[in-house]
């Protein structure tokens, strides 16, 4: 925990937004430009993983339970799949997103966005999950407790810096 | 890169090997601008970069950071390593030069992706058509398989609060966790060591 860094603080209260933004932009404009649902849900989380690393793991599940990051992983499959299982309500193949709307591009963007949505959520929720599950146990080393755990309350070893002669 | 690949295999301090794996995928992902493969740099320089190289530190945080010395080189395991080397490097001989116009890849269904996605799709960017709508299927399986990553990872490693770990198990970390305790307050200066 870094809490008492200012930089470090201020500069990542600085760029988060701006990293959730650059998420957002990848995630909904994967159709005209590089991007799409995979590397979004990945910058999303990095967000996130970046507020954790700064303010520390406590104040990041206050921000996203591990409940919530959970739901999110498993919802975003629901989503996909979900999508599938409309296009057959309405008379179509699994995921043949003709049927959604009017007009074939309509339908197709519609379908697209959608799945890319979930595809974001997965991917977010995926990595924000595993990086809670790692960073809780570098706090109290559950399956590996048997002696392993004490280095994690020690202090960090000193940087080996060589001295100018 | 070739440089930082056999750096890798030189170093024995697993923090620095971590921080070259990210410096190599930073690496890939240029080279992957230079094929215009944009979307595969993207997502090379977010996640082999990126997310992998914070995961990896965190691995690093639970394990140690330098890896057991070996006694003697493995023989086996570096005939083996070199006998798949080379049988890779013999299996590119037979593909076709990069960019070649007459490669399977360029004569199959890539020309109709290239040439009807922004009839039958719609959206300029075809990798995006191709991902989300042709192949929605494949798409479907890759999330999916994300998915099952992180359910792998709670299941092995992951706390529960819950009541599905059987009450025994429960009761002996319990147990585990107190005795820690008392050898802890008890004896500080011992388990420093």
């Amino acid at each position: 925990m870094m809490i008492e860094k200012v930089l470090l603080r201020v500069i990542a209260k600085l760029l988060i937004p701006l990293i959730l933004l650059f998420g957002l932009y990848v995630q909904f404009h994967g159709d005209f430009g590089p991007g799409g649902g995979f590397q979004a849900g990945v910058i999303f989380a990095v967000a996130f993983i970046l507020y954790a690393l700064v303010f520390g793991i406590d104040m990041a599940r206050g921000v996203i339970s591990a409940g919530f990051s959970r739901a999110l992983l498993a919802s975003g499959v629901l989503v996909y799949g979900g999508t599938g299982v409309v296009t057959m309500l309405l008379g179509g193949e699994y995921l043949s997103y003709n049927v959604l709307a009017e007009t074939v591009h309509g339908a197709q963007h519609i379908g697209i966005f959608v799945v890319e949505l979930g595809v974001g959520m997965t991917v977010a929720g995926a990595m924000i999950t595993i990086f809670y599950t790692f960073s809780g146990h570098a706090r109290n080393a559950l399956p590996f407790r048997r002696g392993k755990g004490k280095h994690i309350d020690a202090p960090a070893p000193p940087l080996k810096i060589e001295e100018d002669r | 890169m070739a440089v930082t690949a056999l750096w890798l295999v030189k170093l024995r301090n697993l923090f620095a090997v971590v921080m070259l794996t990210g410096i190599y995928s930073l690496f890939a992902a240029a080279l992957y601008v230079v094929m215009d493969a944009v979307d595969v740099a993207f997502t090379e320089a977010a996640v082999g970069a990126g997310i992998s190289t914070v995961l990896m530190l965190g691995t690093l945080s639970l394990t140690t950071e330098h890896e057991k010395p070996h006694k003697k080189p493995p023989l086996m395991a570096l005939v083996l390593v070199l006998l798949t080397g080379g049988i890779l490097v013999y299996g590119t001989f037979d593909m076709p030069r990069y960019g070649d116009i007459n490669a399977p890849i360029h004569q199959h269904v890539g020309n109709r992706y290239v040439e009807k996605s922004g009839d039958e799709v719609g959206p300029p960017n075809i990798v995006t058509s191709v991902l989300a709508s042709y192949r929605g299927y494949d798409t479907l399986g890759e999330t999916a398989v994300v998915f099952t990553a992180a359910v792998g990872v709670l299941v092995i490693i992951g706390r529960s609060k819950g009541s599905w770990r059987p009450t025994s198990e429960k009761v002996r970390r319990r147990r585990d966790d107190e005795k820690d305790e008392t050898s802890n307050a008890q004896q500080p200066e011992d388990t420093s060591s």
